[in-house]
């Protein structure tokens, strides 16, 4: 229970070391809102989203780290030592075939990271220029976009990843292109919505006006004011690929034993779930407070992101 | 036409030739009920530091019209025959990069909405150096001093510092001037407003139409103003296009119109501004409304409204006409208009 029970007690305390610091802050602050002062800022006034974001760096050091701070590899088996609750020298016990828990929770953050970092990558990499030209331009490239899109979101995301993995065979690679591009659709959607919403407002027709090129309009005037929804999207979509990822997992087609995911070690240790509930349980904890963290700080950002709300919580302050 | 002679020569030529020259434009829309004529068949001209006003209501193609000078009415926009020369180039034939090099460069634009028309992104300072790095091909250092001198030259207190504030931090009235001096950053040799003070209190209409006043005597620039409110045209405007239904129906100079109006139209529009010095319990009108672009009456446009209208109105479409130097008017009605031979029938022939 401790990595959680970590966070959990972790979380508090740099909140409660700001609201101390802020009384004096306050007094003085008058300085111009810095990227990283409107950071400080909105991790202040949104304690949710100051756990979910060391929640975020927590596992994200446990996946960069994870040989140096595991205990034990993780696929290094004892039968001898096999169904041992938790010990001193085994924190979280051990499964059937004696391998440690907790350095395979660790190491488990790694795929979990990394395929859904680099699949939202991959959607929004593709998701988003198709939308923007198809919102921008509207027309038959609007309508081709629009049946494709359709035909996708026909489809449960997990399905069509599911389709692509069966095709091309389980690899992490292949998962990261597999979430990818079953999200594509919903990041052409939002930004084909966001970028009709901007292209008739009168900001680009005076940019227009001003000799401004449809590529140099969609880059400074389109991007920078679609950007709040997306980022927020990607937020979610990175708790979702990571929940498609140990989904693939659980179901075998994704990391593949004895690469230890949270995934697979949920689906092993259901099997055991009576004689150590454990073993499911806290794979489970780890995946439930990841997807929960990216969940939380994807509405703290929109926050951040948002130069008027930005003022409007300067101005609060005085 | 301009030949390659002396400077003094080309120069007199080009005071000759108007800067602007808009001749028999017609724009027409695809709606969702058939193709409707929005601007239908209009010409005037625009000389170098000149104003001039276009008035008419909503609906009547002067917006249209003056996006057109910049190819922006919009994709649903065709047009369907005419020209529009920017000292001698047609502005409707011109590749897209040498239109886009036109926006901004030669000819600059301010809109209606102030609160809407700057990047809520960008500072201010970024956006009016904008265009300077795109036409000037200044460096962004050069572009933001030049950025400080304009907001200086349109009267905004504290010019350096205001470079780094965002749109949502200024008033209306401060952000028409942000968008002015953008327009005009590039020396213009035409600035186009499309209802610049309609959005904004009458205190400040004023300031802002002063430093239009003030900024084109110094940069020469000429103004086509397009408005609803004949009251900013008799102070600002040299001369006046009155647009009824997609047409002009009068033109003159501004002296002229409000003294001798030729048209209807005009009368009506003049008796609709509330005069000062007595009471009315209400105001002055025009009855009935603008016809729908999908059903044009039968000869001329305003004979259903009109309080002067003949029979012969319902069938005669009247063209535009010189009845005094310097003013025109499309009205049968009038004592010295003779319709030239056969040409209102060709009118009335065309389909609406």
């Amino acid at each position: 229970m401790s990595e959680a029970a970590a966070a959990r007690d972790a979380a508090p305390s740099p909140d409660s070391a700001a609201t101390a610091a802020a009384a004096p802050t306050a007094a003085i602050a008058d300085a111009p809102p810095s990227m990283l002062g409107a950071l400080v800022q909105a991790l202040r006034a949104d304690p949710g989203a100051a756990a979910g974001c060391l929640v975020i760096l927590l596992f994200a050091l446990a996946a960069l780290l994870a040989p140096w701070i595991a205990p034990y590899d993780p696929t290094s088996q004892n039968i001898a030592r096999a169904m041992q609750g938790p010990s001193a020298a085994y924190w979280l016990g051990t499964d059937e075939f004696g391998r440690d828990l907790l350095s395979r929770i660790i190491h488990g953050a790694r795929p979990a990271l990394l395929v859904g970092v680099f699949s939202v990558v991959v959607s929004v990499a593709i998701g988003v220029p198709i939308g923007m030209l198809a919102g921008y331009h509207m027309g038959w490239i609007d309508r081709v976009v629009g049946w494709g899109v359709d035909i996708m979101l026909a489809l449960p995301s997990l399905l069509f990843a599911l389709m692509i993995v069966a095709l091309l065979g389980p690899s992490t690679g292949v998962l990261v292109v597999a979430i990818g591009i079953s999200h594509v659709p919903i990041f052409v959607r939002l930004a084909r919505g966001s970028t009709l919403v901007v292209r008739g407002l009168e900001y680009v027709s005076q940019a227009r006006s001003f000799g401004a090129s449809d590529f140099h309009i969609l880059r400074r005037h389109v991007l920078p004011n679609i950007v709040g929804p997306l980022i927020i999207m990607a937020t979610l979509s990175i708790a979702g690929a990571i929940r498609e990822e140990a989904s693939l997992s659980f179901l075998g087609l994704g990391v593949q034993a004895p690469q230890p995911s949270w995934g697979n070690l949920i689906r092993d240790g259901v099997a055991e779930v009576l004689e150590a509930p454990q073993l499911a349980i806290l794979p489970g904890i780890a995946l439930t407070l990841a997807v929960l963290a990216f969940n939380m700080v994807g509405d703290a950002l929109r926050d951040m992101l948002d130069p008027r709300d930005l003022t409007a919580a300067t101005s609060k302050k005085h | 036409m301009a030949g390659p002679g002396n400077g003094a020569s080309a120069s007199a030529q080009d005071s000759a030739a108007p800067l602007l020259s808009v001749r028999d434009l017609r724009v027409a829309f695809d709606t969702r009920r058939g193709r409707v004529v929005a601007v239908d068949g209009i010409s005037f001209d625009l000389d170098e530091g000149e104003t001039l006003g276009i008035v008419g209501e909503s609906g009547c193609g002067k917006s249209v019209t003056a996006l057109s000078v910049l190819r922006l009415a919009g994709r649903a926009a065709h047009i369907l025959s005419g020209s529009i020369r920017l000292a001698g180039r047609d502005l409707l034939t011109v590749s897209d990069a040498e239109i886009q090099a036109v926006r901004g460069g030669e000819v600059g634009m301010v809109f209606q909405e102030p609160m809407t028309s700057l990047n809520p992104v960008f500072t201010v300072g970024e956006q009016i150096a904008e265009p300077l790095m795109r036409h000037r091909r200044l460096s962004r250092r050069a572009a933001l001093d030049r950025a400080a001198e304009l907001l200086d030259k349109v009267g905004i207190p504290t010019p350096r510092a205001r470079l780094a504030s965002y749109p949502h931090e200024l008033s209306g009235g401060m952000r028409q001037r942000v968008m002015i001096a953008m327009a005009l950053s590039c020396q213009p040799r035409l600035l186009i407003a499309d209802e610049p003070t309609t959005a904004l209190d009458v205190t400040v209409q004023a300031q802002i139409l002063e430093l239009l006043a003030g900024l084109q005597q110094e940069f020469g620039t000429a103004i086509m103003l397009i408005t609803h409110d004949l009251g900013v045209v008799a102070e600002f405007a040299r001369r006046a296009v009155v647009m009824y239904a997609g047409r002009i129906v009068e033109q003159a100079e501004v002296g002229a119109l409000f003294e001798r109006p030729l048209h209807p139209y005009t009368e009506g529009l003049l008796a609709s501004i509330p005069p000062m010095e007595e009471d009315l319990d209400s105001l002055r009108t025009i009855e009935g409304t603008v016809p729908s672009p999908h059903a044009m009456p039968p000869g001329c446009r305003f004979a259903p409204r009109c309080a002067a209208v003949r029979p012969a109105c319902r069938t005669i479409d009247p063209p535009l006409l010189a009845l005094a130097p310097g003013h025109q008017a499309a009205c049968i009605a009038h004592a010295d208009y003779r319709l030239p031979a056969g040409s209102g029938q060709a009118h009335a022939d065309t389909p609406a």
